[in-house]
């Protein structure tokens, strides 16, 4: 029990305002890779994605877990750390899972005209992240940046839909970068 | 547009130091401890927790000290407070109806199951300044009497039982809540409750007090108004069920308001809803009349124009943090806005001054 | 989440709530020495929304925030125990925490002699004070002789 109930932040207040700092810094530098510590989810979640869930999520986030990510051991993680309440995609404000595990997309919220932040944040787990492949530009984006991601059509058709949209946190073992729905993405 | 200013450091420094020795008054005087306030001030810090919209009656004591009584101050740092604190979760809704009593009146039925309780109330006392205050002393203690083990119900079930009174089901439609997200109008009844949960309390008389002279009349009678403690129930992720982790106090109010029928209601009694933390009786019957009065679309009534059947009118003021924090804004600099003022003025009158010159 | 049918599940439920509930330094004093353990959930403070319900019984309204401080913990035999307690104050969380992990060791009985049972009977008491002042304002009506033939 106690492999479950451990993991979490050992210094909340410390510990998840230098996550948030992290995450805020990916979302605002789409592609830049950043280096986070703190969480030990149960396997097979990796260290990024854990320290996601316990910086963004609370009892009024719902999360969806995709795939191998939906396991009782995760459910009781986030359920004694974070109180997320679990959640079908369509409802879902955060979800984890594989890029795989977590098509199709069209599953997740976009958000609505007058409320476009009503939409839901993918944390999607890769088995690479390096910065290398897509070009990434637009805001938050001096000149360009490159990321390794698993496809770039989804991405393009995400980006059409801003100001509404998806937003994602890419997560590769301790590291993650993140794709705000402002980004443009090319197969360059 | 804006302009960058510097200065008044020093000056902001030193208002401060002397807001502090000011604060404490007299040096000679004992300091008011926080325990004092809490415990000696319980209506102040009543409503100072029920307007902050937090519970905690120590965090309360403190504010209303550091506020040097400003009680509004007092309910804006307790609001500051509570910004820095991640919400663990929501309560199961409190059940009233098993509260432990200290006081439960009505006023439309003298003889009712559990009594009238009139607990520690002001309402028989003759207002006279009571000058044996001014000195210390403990007062005689309160008598007790032997405690009947009876069940206390609501006095409107009574009536429910008869459909005499419009019928209020068990719903489990998951409540919206105003501090998470921007409010909408039309609001709901719930999210209307929870915005005069915590309103001001002078407002929220005002309005009440404006419909019984008649701007959006309602004919309410006080059904029963009851203070106590109610346990707060919380279902823990970690246990997997629900346990009880504190009590609080909380003052209910439910009137009973005349209503002739309309197109889509029968003639019957409704009902209108007070609930608010501490001991608050005041704030918990303004809260029922303007909710029943806000309530006319519903049961199909007449939209009189009267301040307290509109909505966005009672919504969009009733908050005093908001409307302080507005209200006092006006008084920060605004030299550059005023400036632009002054120039624009300055402008035409010179150009009224030449037309008229002109025309001569 | 329901409520607890099982009686052990019942029973840890009643001990919980008894510690929750408990004024911190009667806990303290009833509880001074610690046994070795380790923080699963340091002490953390956070709130609760409080939900009332539309006429006592209707659709639920928030009603407001109270503060809560919640912590968990495991003992060296391996007991786990959780708390969440009313107000803000972290050692009462962790004294709570760790008496729920006593009593699911074999101490079980000392805790419920020396902890809990003086905590409900105080609570008992405080509770009955309460109530018999307010019996004491109970009002008696008296039927006034009316003015009718006798």
């Amino acid at each position: 029990m106690n492999a479950i109930l451990g993991g979490g932040f050992a210094d909340p207040p410390t510990q998840s305002a230098h996550a948030f700092r992290a995450l805020l810094e990916a979302m605002a530098r789409p592609g830049r890779i950043h280096e986070v510590t703190g969480a030990a989810p149960p396997a097979p979640i990796s260290v990024a994605a854990g320290v996601a869930l316990l910086t963004l999520t609370d009892s009024t986030t719902p999360l969806h877990l995709a795939g191998p990510a939906d396991s009782e051991a995760l459910r009781v993680w986030i359920g004694f750390h974070t109180g997320a309440p679990l959640v079908p995609a369509d409802e879902a404000q955060f979800a984890l899972g594989h890029w795989h595990d977590l098509q199709p997309l069209s599953r997740f919220r976009i958000g609505e005209p007058a409320y476009p932040d009503r939409s839901a944040t993918l944390i999607v787990e890769l088995d690479q992240l390096e910065s290398q492949g897509a070009r990434l530009t637009g805001p938050g984006i001096r000149d360009e940046a490159r990321l390794s991601l698993p496809e770039i059509g989804a991405f393009r058709s995400n980006r059409a839909l801003f100001p509404l949209g998806l937003d994602f946190i890419l997560t590769c073992g301790s590291r993650l970068a993140a794709l705000p729905r402002s980004t443009i993405v090319e197969d360059i | 547009m804006y302009v960058a200013v510097k200065g008044g450091e020093r000056a902001i420094d030193a208002a401060h130091a002397w807001l502090a020795e000011e604060r404490r008054g007299d040096p000679a005087v004992p300091e008011l401890t926080v325990a004092q306030i809490r415990e000696q001030m319980t209506l102040a810090v009543n409503r100072v927790m029920a307007e902050g919209s937090l519970y905690d009656p120590d965090l309360a004591a403190l504010a209303i000290k550091q506020a040097r009584g400003d009680l509004i101050e007092a309910v804006f740092l307790i609001r500051a407070y509570r910004t820095t604190l991640p919400r663990f979760g929501q309560s199961r809704p409190v059940d009233t109806a098993a509260m432990a009593v200290d006081r439960r009146i009505s006023a439309t039925f003298k003889d009712l199951p559990g009594g009238q309780v009139l607990g520690p109330t002001f309402d028989y006392t003759h207002r006279l300044l009571d000058f044996a205050l001014a000195a210390e002393g403990a007062p005689p203690p309160a008598p007790k009497a032997p405690v009947r083990d009876e069940p206390v119900p609501h006095v409107t079930a009574l009536l429910d039982r008869d459909g005499l009174i419009e019928d209020q089901p068990t719903d489990d439609t998951p409540a919206p809540d105003l501090t998470r997200q921007p409010l909408e109008l039309p609001a709901s009844r719930a999210l209307r409750l929870q915005a005069l949960a915590r309103a001001d309390e002078g407002f929220a008389l005002s309005l009440a007090y404006s419909t019984q002279r008649g701007y959006g009349r309602t004919h309410a009678f006080v059904g029963e108004l009851r203070i106590g403690r109610v346990a707060v129930e919380v279902d823990l992720p970690e246990l997997g069920f629900a346990v009880e982790i504190g009590e609080i106090e909380l003052t209910e109010c439910d009137t009973v308001n005349q209503f002739k029928g309309s197109k889509t209601e029968p003639p019957q009694f409704t009902r209108g809803y007070g609930l608010v933390m501490g001991q608050s009786e005041r704030k918990a019957i303004s809260m029922s009349l303007v909710d029943r009065a806000l309530r006319w679309h519903e049961l199909g009534e007449d939209f009189t124009g009267a301040p307290a059947q509109d909505e966005e009118f009672v919504l969009s003021h009733c908050d005093n943090i908001q409307a302080t924090g507005f209200l006092e804004h006006i008084k920060l600099p605004h030299y550059v806005d005023f400036q632009a003022e002054l120039e624009l003025v300055r402008r035409i009158r010179r150009e009224a001054t030449q037309i008229r010159e002109a025309a001569e | 989440m329901s409520t607890p049918s099982h009686p052990e599940t019942a029973a840890r439920r009643d001990w919980i709530s008894a510690l929750a509930k408990a004024r911190p330094e009667r806990l303290a004093a009833l509880m001074p020495d610690l046994p070795a353990h380790e923080m699963l959930r340091a002490p953390e403070i956070g709130t609760i929304m409080v939900q009332g319900r539309i006429s006592g019984t209707g659709a639920p309204f928030n009603l407001g925030e109270m503060t809560v401080t919640r912590c968990s913990v495991q003992l060296a035999g391996g007991a786990v125990g959780h708390a969440c307690v009313q107000g803000r104050d972290k050692a009462h969380a962790t004294r709570a925490a760790i008496a729920d992990a006593l009593m699911q060791t074999d101490i079980a009985p000392r805790i419920e002699a020396e902890v809990l049972t003086p905590l409900r009977a105080e609570a008992a008491s405080t509770r009955a004070t309460r109530s018999a002042k307010a019996a004491a304002t109970r009002v008696e009506f008296f039927t006034m002789l009316r003015g009718e033939d006798a």
